[in-house]
């Protein structure tokens, strides 16, 4: 019998594969007394071995197939294996204390792991995990337990699994996984950013799941609507198929305006562009005709590392996206680190309440030799390209103030050592705390353009943690209140002439791009692959007509109110 | 045995990656092959030893060397820690 299940659509498009479940194999560690040492070690030595052989094998397809960065962490476990301390530790218990191979491999990790955690060392800390990752591949030989391996799959599949952690996802090989699906996760988690950015199929937030399916079952994953159908009857199949083959038609539809402008029914430009994370995320920028990148988040270039990228580092990856978009603008958001996103390596104290404290632009006033360095980077690059500079995180005008004379500081630099910069690059800032929302008319001044964030202006307005299910119905991007700042925002920049964007995931929101086209929003900056969708959209918009509307929803006393607005006026 | 001290100028110290260039020239060895960084003694062979000093930069390293072949391990351990700009 089939069975639906419901989640949140994170990833258009329709993928039908078998299930491939991502989880922990239950190993259970039991301490026996043994009679022959001797034989247990010959056991265990034999699981090294196999164990080995599995890694290089892991390691050489990795490398292969996702990059060698991506096979050092394995490289790293096999030098684990290699480990005198623990494998003589091991075999001198087994030997002395007449304990299986199980529990004497178990102890003897078990004290190095709480010797790596309790080290206070952030980084170091990490490295326990590496030694779990290996007694839990020696352990699953020993028990003659199989363990799943992503980087190994060689077939077609939908991965099954709680959450997908950006390592999980660095080791998917795109070309065979064709979807997946969790239990957690929203639109803006880690997981349904990178399946958009892979461009595949994705339904997160279905609390069950991975009880839900086995290994091995047919599964569809339906990422327009956000249903997951487990063992499909025959008729439910074609009903995919037919549904898929609709989809992909459309696709077709929207490929068709790749080269065009976005220009609205009433002959009103604006401009749709894309947000990317790294330079490999060009393609899609370019394959959807994104007019421009809207927000580069340089995280993740500080990222999964074990110190702080090198000004030479950043200059070559800023280099690369702004000479590959040919001139068209890139505006390149300035270190957004803290909060959720932690870097080991910088060893920052853990905080109660990490969205409101020492984040982004914050930490980067304060070590300034960090955001020194990336401003470097970034202006030597301004020489090949349409550069715009945006600061994250901007509560007061001061801070916009600091932050912009550092950047000229070290512009002065570069200019006394003639080097090349560019003279008209652009200083903006994102507007994603309420008090520079309300602010907005003195920030006007003095900006060259604001980039509105909404995933952080939502649930600072609301008070409400985007991560927490239980207020996950307070994120209300039609919220009338938002909707108010968000014209306070595009009001303020227009009367200084200056323009506003936006690059949270509400710009490449179907309901509300009209609100947004209404409000006189000059650039939308959404997940490449919004972009077509979202063109096909405005092309059918009559802005002039949205906009006369535009003071009777801001009147509406409800989100409801306003998506029923939306829905009977402009979705048609 | 030989035995030579070295001063960290790495500006991480030594850890991950430079422990994991070490420690696999260590193993190209047959000497027994040690390193001493306060008070405490490791096996130079072992990426867990050695990664479990978290040594620092500016502290002082000893390394030991007892063998058939400890004056060429100790020699070019030595290069490894020069060419990697781990320590002087």
């Amino acid at each position: 019998m089939s069975q639906r299940i419901k989640g949140i659509g994170a990833s258009a498009g329709i993928a039908v594969a078998k299930a491939f479940k991502l989880e922990d194999p239950i190993l259970e560690v039991e301490k026996k007394t043994i009679e022959d040492p001797e034989q247990e070690i010959k056991r265990f030595t034999h699981a090294i071995v196999q164990s080995k052989r599995e890694l290089e094998t892991i390691k050489n397809h990795a490398g292969k197939e996702l990059g060698e960065d991506k096979a050092a962490i394995f490289a790293a476990h096999l030098l684990v294996l290699d480990d005198p301390e623990l494998i003589d530790n091991v075999k001198n218990k087994i030997n002395d204390e007449n304990v299986n191979a199980e529990s004497a491999l178990d102890d003897v990790t078990g004290m190095f792991i709480s010797m790596f955690e309790n080290m206070d060392n952030e980084y170091m800390k990490e490295r326990a995990a590496d030694i779990r990752d290996v007694r839990k591949r020696v352990l699953a030989h020993l028990l003659n337990v199989t363990i799943t391996t992503p980087s190994m799959i060689t077939e077609e599949v939908i991965i099954i699994s709680e959450d997908l952690t950006p390592s999980d996802t660095a080791q998917l090989n795109r070309n065979y996984v064709k979807g997946f699906a969790t239990d957690i996760g929203g639109r803006t988690s880690h997981s349904a950013i990178m399946a958009r950015s892979m461009e595949i199929p994705a339904v997160v937030g279905t609390k069950m799941i991975t009880n839900k399916v086995e290994n091995g079952t047919t599964v569809i994953i339906d990422g327009i609507d956000g249903d997951v159908v487990i063992d499909p009857t025959g008729s439910e199949l074609d009903d995919y198929i037919e549904k898929r083959y609709k989809y992909i038609e459309q696709k077709k539809e929207w490929a068709k305006l790749v080269n065009e402008s976005s220009i609205t029914n009433d002959g009103q430009r604006v401009e749709l562009a894309a947000n990317i994370g790294t330079p490999q995320d060009l393609k899609g920028v370019i394959n959807n005709g994104a007019e421009a990148i809207g927000l580069y988040r340089t995280e993740f270039l500080y990222m999964n590392r074990e110190q702080l990228p090198t000004e030479e580092e950043q200059f070559e990856a800023y280099k690369e996206v702004l000479s590959k978009m040919e001139g068209k603008p890139v505006v390149i958001r300035t270190l957004d680190i803290g909060g959720d996103k932690e870097l080991p390596y910088l060893d920052l104290p853990k905080e109660l309440n990490p969205f409101l404290g020492y984040r982004a632009i914050r930490l980067c006033l304060d070590e300034q030799s960090i955001f020194r360095t990336q401003l470097r980077a970034l202006l030597r690059a301004s020489a090949f390209g349409n550069l715009k500079v945006m600061f994250p995180m901007i509560a007061t005008l001061d801070e916009f103030r600091q932050a912009k004379s550092i950047l000229k500081e070290e512009q002065q630099k570069l200019r006394n050592d003639n080097l090349n910069v560019s003279n008209s690059i652009e200083i903006g800032m994102m507007v994603e705390i309420p008090a520079a929302a309300v602010m907005a008319d003195q920030f006007a001044k003095e900006v060259d353009f604001f980039s509105i964030g909404t995933n952080d202006l939502i649930q600072y307005t609301m008070a409400a943690d985007r991560m927490n299910e239980q207020v996950a119905y307070l994120y209300q991007p039609y919220n009338p209140g938002i909707l108010r700042l968000v014209k306070n925002v595009i009001d303020a920049a227009h009367k200084e002439g200056k323009w506003a964007g936006m690059c949270g995931e509400m710009a490449g929101d179907e309901t509300a791009i009209p609100l947004l086209l209404g409000l006189g929003l000059d650039e939308f900056s959404m997940s490449a692959t919004s972009v077509l969708p979202a063109r096909s959209q405005l092309r059918r918009l009559d802005k002039t007509e949205i906009a006369d509307k535009m003071d009777e929803v801001l009147q509406l006393d409800s989100a409801q109110q306003v998506k029923e607005y939306v829905q009977k006026h402009f979705l048609k | 045995m030989a035995e030579k001290t070295f001063k960290v100028t790495s500006e991480s110290g030594i850890h991950a990656r430079p422990a994991t260039t070490l420690v696999n020239k260590a193993g190209q060895f047959s000497s027994e092959i040690e390193l001493i960084h306060n008070e405490k003694t490791v096996n130079l062979k072992s990426i867990m030893g050695v990664m479990s000093l978290g040594i620092q930069q500016g502290s002082e390293i000893t390394i030991t060397a007892e063998g058939t072949d400890a004056d060429e391990a100790l020699s070019a351990l030595d290069d490894v820690l020069k060419q990697e700009g781990l320590a002087q």
